[in-house]
């Protein structure tokens, strides 16, 4: 019997020992940057696709099972998942991920946040208080979220510290490099004047330089009406736009509206990991967006 | 506040180069005085982020929820169920038009460990109704759940749904009946999710009896309702998911009077029952999304079952006779509906409901008496479609054929609004 009971203790520490760390991704694109700092040390559970509104997700049962046994939790924060986060973080009935726990992290908290409004009020339709959460779309952002990620992968599993700092430079290393050759490519993009669907893209045109006229939505998250969309149409007329930009999981009739009236491309961006078939990992977003962009150009 | 002096040091180094290289130049002044606003707007940024601490930033997250209706039809509301007199009837149906109950909801964290949640409602014609009041606690790890105070119970599906995010404006018949449309109680629940891929969760509950069918144990000791429940669930693929349940409800039913009860001798009695009610239920949602992307479309599924067993001694005519002899009858009714969002803020649904009154076996001094035998099956058809501006707003619109008491079909217009102001929290699956 003693012997049995060692036995079994001994299995259970070498599969502690052994055990990956169970991250829980709120969206694709922060599962792809924790596949990229851990390669095979984590196994990475992915909440949302990218073909789904990120601010609408259900709890659903099969989230909070997920996050039931989940050490850490990678997420956008800034409200984006303000819908649906809270009760799956209660249900769970797991203390190491609650919010302010080292296995809850936000990626918003480490970039500079644009839009923060200097005023909160829901007349002015579905805003963030924190500023605009869609900071993945602009490839600079991960250059911190990553050093940040990084370090709490150690503070959660010091053992693996050497791999983690090794990926972290790897990545660096990889992504700056990505970055100046997307600079390059994205130079014909900048100061051109585009739409937005939803108010998603302050990021993206921050760092590509790209210059936004008008958005679909009459307030950020509500749905733009015929008269409204005639509205953008005839304002096109003063401030004439080379495409409209929407992100992979937004309904195509609003952009497909006004791309057909006003004769320009509707650019699909891909948004997250996997929006498009192109976007198969986090360089292949940006070179795919680019790629779709310049071709909005054509 | 370091950052502060970076951007003021910034804005002076470019107001500076202005002068000195580009003064000539109209439009670079121009440029460089724009970027100098967007500077500042960013340190303005930063310092209401700062002014956010102090006193006023740990005040709780308080929601309100505005509600009416206006409703049209034939029969009258206070009219039961045909074999369900001795139940609850609370239809909160009114004609024309009315206030419904608003709702306000105070939550906050209390300290690391726990949590406070308070909904009162307020009632149109006046007073204040404690609804939920409890204390969570989720440090406890290992996925435990404590909750203790005033709560909706986990039994069922929608018993825990507020009445905000109903898809009807009304319960149903099962709801109504059995758990007189929700049951909460005054007790403590604990629960536990399994370590597992799949949703599992058990969970009980003791509490004091208060809400119906319990009837408020006055001055004793002890608890005086049990609930256990055990739920499941999964997604399949990004595209569908489901939760399947299993309940039980126990408590100890003390003079329980029901009131304007028919009986074999075609007269309105005064009923008393004492005994035991046993109540078992399962449910199912089944919920699906084309690319789980729900702001744009989906389909749920919902349907739940429930059949009370109650036993016990019944006083007939507590006015006049006053007859006791045993009493004994299994209460059972489901529902089916199914809400459809067919393009975003539009929504439809359709919902069967339906009762069995049971056949009681009734003691032999009561058996020219009591109606043991109804021989009618209650039943009633709603649809409603509703429109959401945005996810604080919606606008419903139901038809009902109510065919639940026997030789008064009644037809029932509603038209409800639901707002929610402040703080939204997020909902439950």
């Amino acid at each position: 019997m003693k012997k049995l009971l060692s036995i079994f203790l001994l299995l259970v520490i070498s599969w502690n020992a052994h055990a990956e760390l169970n991250v829980f991704a709120c969206e694709p694109e922060w599962a792809a940057l924790t596949q990229q700092l851990a390669g095979d040390q984590a196994r990475i559970y992915i909440a949302t696709g990218a073909l789904q509104d990120p601010h609408q997700v259900q709890a659903r049962p099969g989230l909070i099972a997920k996050a039931r046994s989940a050490q850490l939790l990678v997420c956008t924060g800034a409200e984006l998942e303000v819908g649906w986060m809270p009760v799956v973080l209660r249900e769970s009935g797991n203390s190491a991920i609650q919010a302010g726990r080292s296995g809850y992290f936000e990626a918003a908290q480490y970039v500079a946040m644009l839009e923060v409004p200097t005023r909160l009020d829901r007349a002015d339709g579905d805003v963030h208080a924190a500023g605009n959460p869609h900071i993945q779309t602009d490839a600079r952002n991960f250059l911190p979220v990553a050093e940040a990620l990084s370090k709490r992968l150690i503070q959660l599993d010091p053992a693996n510290t050497a791999y983690y700092q090794r990926r972290l430079a790897t990545f660096d290393q990889q992504w700056r490099a990505a970055i100046a050759r997307w600079e390059k490519q994205a130079a014909p993009l900048k100061g051109q004047p585009v739409i937005v669907q939803h108010r998603g893209f302050p990021y993206l045109n921050n760092w590509l330089g790209l210059k936004q006229v008008a958005e679909l939505e009459p307030k950020p998250g509500m749905e733009p009406s015929a008269a409204y969309l005639g509205n953008v149409l005839s304002g096109l007329q003063q401030h004439p736009a080379r495409m409209v930009l929407r992100a992979a999981y937004q309904d195509e009739r609003p952009s497909e509206w006004i791309a057909e009236r006003a004769r320009i491309p509707a650019v699909i961006v891909p948004y997250s990991v996997g929006g498009t078939s192109q976007a198969t990992d986090l360089f292949a977003m940006f070179d795919d967006t680019i790629q779709r962009l310049l071709a909005g150009l054509k | 506040m370091f950052r502060n002096i970076f951007w003021r040091v910034a804005i002076v180094a470019l107001s500076g180069c202005s002068f000195d290289a580009y003064a000539a130049n109209d439009a670079d002044l121009q440029a460089i005085r724009e970027q100098v606003q967007v500077l500042e707007q960013r340190i303005n940024q930063q310092s209401s982020a700062a002014a956010a601490s102090g006193e006023g930033a740990f005040n709780p997250a308080i929601a309100l929820i505005l509600s009416g209706t206006y409703g049209q039809r034939k029969q009258d509301a206070a009219i039961p169920a045909t074999g369900f007199a001795m139940n609850a009837n609370n239809t909160a149906y009114t004609r024309g038009f009315a206030l419904k109950e608003s709702e306000l909801g105070i939550a906050a964290n209390i300290d690391p460990q726990f949590r406070g949640v308070g909904t009162f409602s307020l009632d149109p014609a006046g007073g204040i109704n404690v609804e939920n009041a409890f204390v969570q606690s989720s440090a406890l790890g290992n996925g435990l759940n404590l909750k203790f105070g005033r709560f909706f119970s986990g039994l069922g599906y929608l018993n825990e749904q507020h009445a905000h995010v109903w898809d009807f404006v009304d319960q149903p018949l099962v709801y109504r009946v059995l758990w007189d449309n929700q049951n909460g109680d005054d007790g403590m629940q604990l629960k536990w999710l399994a370590p597992a891929d799949m949703f599992i969760e058990i969970g009980g509950e003791i509490a004091r009896g208060r809400g119906y069918p319990g009837t408020d144990r006055q001055n004793k000791n002890g608890a005086g309702a049990g609930v256990l429940f055990a739920h499941f669930g999964d997604d399949i693929g990004i595209e569908h998911s489901w939760r399947a349940g299993v309940s039980l409800h126990q408590t100890r039913r003390e003079n329980a009077l029901s009131n304007a009860v028919p009986d074999l001798n075609g007269a309105l009695v005064s009923n008393n029952f004492t005994g035991d009610s046993r109540t078992a239920g399962l449910d199912f949602v089944w919920k699906y999304a084309h690319n789980g992307n729900t702001r744009e479309s989906y389909l749920k599924v919902q349907g739940e079952y429930f059949q009370r067993n109650e036993s016990g001694m019944l006083t007939y005519n507590t006015t006049g006779a006053s007859i006791t002899d045993s009493y004994a009858n299994t209460q059972s009714g489901w529902y089916l509906q199914s809400v459809y969002q067919f393009m975003p803020t539009w929504r439809t649904g359709l919902r069967y409901d339906r009762l069995a009154s049971g056949i009681a076996s009734v003691g032999a001094l009561n058996a020219g008496n009591v109606i043991a035998n109804y021989a009618f099956s209650p039943s009633r058809i709603s649809w409603m479609v509703d429109y959401s501006p945005s996810e604080f707003s919606r606008f419903r619109l139901q038809f009902a054929r109510d065919d639940s008491r026997q030789g008064l079909p009644d037809n029932q217009l509603f038209l409800q609004y639901i707002m929610s102001l402040g703080a939204h929290g997020a909902h439950q699956y």
